[in-house]
């Protein structure tokens, strides 16, 4: 970054003249000291996992969770100063919660982003305030089947509902990462915090997009060790693995986030922790081999 | 001209005359719900030994007339416990919505719901009939009760099967078998035959029950002229809930009807 704003990183709502908002970059800057969060869409739902830095022994293991659940097929995970997650999230569940009241359905993922996404950046335009230090990542599966207004007791016309086309396909899984600017964008795979740049790097080489799917249980693995990867053992040396999921009607979650189940979280672990210590290995031997050249 | 702001942009008074806002203030008194509207009837649930039968006939009716044929009466929480509603099918809607905000609410501290610490953590059938209680009992205090009796089914926090049964005044109570409505006058009668105590409902099987639970929904529809033979029955057991919302009422004999005098045009 240029040195200094030289004046112009003051205030919010005031931009420099090569027009950039310094505050925000420094928002972006609390993001990248948070611990690593990550986000994987895959075609049978979402999973999301935050490396929890241990700050102190006396904290209860497990206990204070960073991943929420703002509706019941919504979560979100967040990387930065953690009050801040909280805020959000609070306005996150209101949102979901007032859309429901409004047209008695659940909040699709995209619009509850929309909406957190504007709610960020109006935090970016005034001098009274000051940007998000969080960026946050939000999944959700938009349920695919018919969804049933909220309170309603009859079945309806059974001539079905106007205006239908039975050939759409409706609702699947969503990911969105919010940043301090405001700025959110959809992806297929997500990642924030201290370690982005290997999580990304590791993201890349997953076939997310592609024909060839991975299922939602490879995803969690995939998840586990990657959280694994980004995380730097020398400056930061306990963490927890915090992982939740969603999936679609039919599969483990039944459409709900929810934590990932302890038993495959520990297999995940485990399983990420032994492909990390086969990858250290090779580097002791390939290091060990150029010292005998 | 008049300069001020609040009269800019309005008819003016000395063309033409004051406004009236008189249709803005009523003379008569606040109002609430004076009688339900759209109506469910009997709802009856009876527990058994491991669990508890809920069931409830799929009608809503307006007056005497049977408008909607396809209403779900019977509605699950949190995947642990059925709440039957009797009464006005609005304030059903109305309690379901607020319900399911409750849902969510309970869904921000346990995000696991398949753990056994979480599922005694979170609020089981005896805490929902306490709840409703106080909610139906704040609302008859506001003279504005939600027109309902309520049959909450499902375990409590000892997973023992639970049923409970509060009306639109706030009254409370549980018994090993409960029906709403006309079922408190017919179904009941029946479901204390086979348990009259809880020691005898603890004794029943799930079968027994569920025979017993479909028995008192025919006798209903025979007697009960706001009843239909379509209906919803649900038991509720540690391994969950397991709901029909479509049955169909099966080996009716109408043959009592011979006999009967009394009613209608009958020319005997």
């Amino acid at each position: 970054m240029t040195s200094i704003g030289t004046g112009y990183d003051l205030a919010n709502s005031i931009f420099s003249p090569d027009g950039r908002n310094f505050q925000v970059e420094y928002a972006v800057k609390a993001v990248e000291n948070g611990g690593t969060s990550i986000g994987i869409r895959c075609k049978e739902g979402v999973v999301l996992a935050v490396e929890k830095v241990v700050a102190s022994k006396l904290l209860k293991p497990g206990a204070n969770k960073r991943i929420a659940t703002v509706d019941r097929h919504i979560g979100v995970v967040y990387s930065g100063m953690v009050p801040d997650g909280r805020h959000f999230v609070d306005r996150a569940r209101d949102e979901a919660r007032s859309w429901r009241d409004t047209f008695k359905t659940p909040i699709p993922t995209a619009d509850l982003a929309s909406r957190m996404g504007g709610y960020m950046q109006a935090y970016t335009l005034y001098q009274s305030v000051r940007p998000f230090g969080i960026t946050a990542i939000v999944g959700g599966f938009d349920s695919e089947l018919e969804a049933p207004v909220d309170g309603e007791v009859g079945r309806g016309p059974s001539v079905g509902a106007g205006g239908k086309n039975p050939d759409k396909k409706h609702g699947g899984p969503f990911l969105y990462m919010i940043e301090p600017s405001g700025l959110y964008w959809g992806y297929y795979g997500a990642a924030t915090g201290k370690g982005r740049q290997a999580a990304k790097a590791e993201l890349e080489k997953l076939d997310l997009k592609g024909g060839a799917d991975m299922s939602l249980l490879e995803a969690v693995k995939e998840a586990a060790r990657i959280i694994h990867v980004a995380h730097d053992d020398s400056n930061d040396k306990e963490f927890e693995l915090e992982m939740s999921w969603i999936s679609g009607a039919d599969g483990p979650t039944k459409g709900r986030h929810v934590e990932v189940p302890k038993e495959i979280r520990e297999e995940a672990e485990r399983l990420a922790k032994e492909l990390l210590q086969d990858s250290s290995d090779e580097d002791n031997d390939k290091s060990s081999d150029k010292m005998e050249e | 001209m008049d300069h001020r702001p609040q009269a800019w942009g309005r008819p003016r008074d000395d063309v033409y005359g004051a406004y009236d806002a008189s249709y803005l203030h009523s003379n008569t008194p606040k109002t609430a719900t004076q009688s339900p509207v759209v109506t469910g009837t009997s709802v009856v649930g009876l527990k058994f030994a491991d669990g508890v039968v809920i069931a409830a006939d799929n009608l809503a009716s307006y007056g005497s007339l049977a408008r909607f044929t396809d209403v779900k009466r019977l509605r699950v929480f949190l995947d642990s416990s059925v709440v039957g509603f009797g009464g006005d099918v609005s304030d059903m809607q109305y309690l379901d919505r607020h319900l399911n905000e409750l849902a969510i609410d309970e869904a921000y501290d346990h995000l696991t719901p398949d753990s056994s610490a979480s599922k005694t953590a979170s609020l089981n059938a005896a805490n929902l009939y306490k709840y409703l209680q106080k909610l139906m009992y704040a609302r008859r205090n506001d003279f504005d009760p939600l027109w309902n009796q309520i049959l909450v089914a499902g375990l409590d926090g000892a997973q023992k099967p639970f049923l409970g049964s509060v009306d639109l005044r706030g009254t409370s109570f549980t018994s090993p078998s409960l029906a709403t409505g006309y079922g408190a006058m017919l179904a009941q009668p029946i479901m204390r035959r086979v348990a009259a105590t809880e020691e005898d409902a603890a004794r029943l099987t799930r079968e027994q029950a569920v025979d017993v639970v479909k028995e008192c929904m025919k006798v209903l529809f025979y007697r009960d002229a706001r009843s239909l033979d379509r209906y919803s029955i649900a038991v509720v057991t540690k391994d969950g809930i397991e709901l029909k919302e479509d049955e169909q009422l099966e080996k009716q004999s109408w043959a009592f009807a011979e006999r009967i005098r009394g009613y209608g045009t009958q020319t005997v």
